[in-house]
């Protein structure tokens, strides 16, 4: 039961990979390695039932939380250049965002 | 017979989440252009993973000592405490899912992708499939 869907996880899981070395733009790469983030939370998931060890939950949360900040962040930096830059100053006259 | 019918829930949760997750892959591998490929990409995101989240959920069950001691409410495994964490999983993913595609496609946006085109950079390089006739 745990094995078949730990399969079609896996065959996302490099379908993700090669569209993260395809991808023509950095937006298809990043939109990859996302989805790629939310296979493996869902493989320890799995995995943790499928070797009878269902502790391994903790991991799937820290990697969750992980995944998230990881994709704002570089969503952030693609779109500003800057971590650091504060939008509440800047927003009004040089926003690229029309 | 409430074992069976939760173990065969359990089963079509797993299956149809695993399928759901390959099949937006594949979509993210056939659509032409940015914002529908992450259309296709909120597929795994949301539906795949909440059916098996959903599922191991159910097989994980509950065990909860609601009428006393002796008579304790129990479904499935009886693992109270993987349950939550699974709940809390869920939640989290639903929540962040939506909000990291949309600051993902709102810097796309920004740095000028549109629709049917790959690049706004290189246009010569893939104009041919960027037609939308």
């Amino acid at each position: 039961m745990y094995a078949a869907a730990l399969l079609g996880v896996l065959v996302t899981m490099v379908i993700e990979l090669i569209l993260a070395s395809r991808g023509p733009t950095v937006f298809d790469r990043i939109l990859a390695v996302n989805t790629f983030g939310t296979m493996t939370i869902l493989l320890i998931a799995l995995c943790g039932y499928h070797f009878g060890r269902p502790d391994f939950m903790d991991l799937a949360l820290i990697y969750a939380l992980l995944n998230f900040i990881g994709s704002v962040a570089v969503a952030k930096f693609s779109r500003f250049g800057n971590l650091a830059r504060d939008h509440r100053r800047h927003a009004s006259g040089e926003d690229p965002n029309p | 017979m409430i074992d069976s019918l939760l173990h065969a829930l359990v089963w079509i949760l797993l299956v149809g989440g695993a399928a759901f997750c390959v099949i937006g892959a594949v979509g993210m591998l056939r659509l032409p252009d940015f914002y529908t490929r992450t259309h296709a990409a909120t597929l795994p995101d949301t539906l795949g993973a909440g059916m098996i989240l959903l599922g191991l959920m159910l097989q994980s069950g509950l065990n909860l000592p609601l009428l006393g001691e002796g008579a304790s409410l129990r479904i499935g495994d009886g693992n109270t405490l993987v349950t939550l964490k699974l709940l809390t999983l869920l939640l989290f993913l639903l929540a962040t899912g939506p909000a990291s595609t949309h600051a993902l496609v709102k810097a796309a946006y920004a740095r000028g992708i549109r629709w049917n085109q790959a690049s706004p950079q290189d246009d010569s390089s893939d104009s041919k499939h960027a037609d939308p006739d």
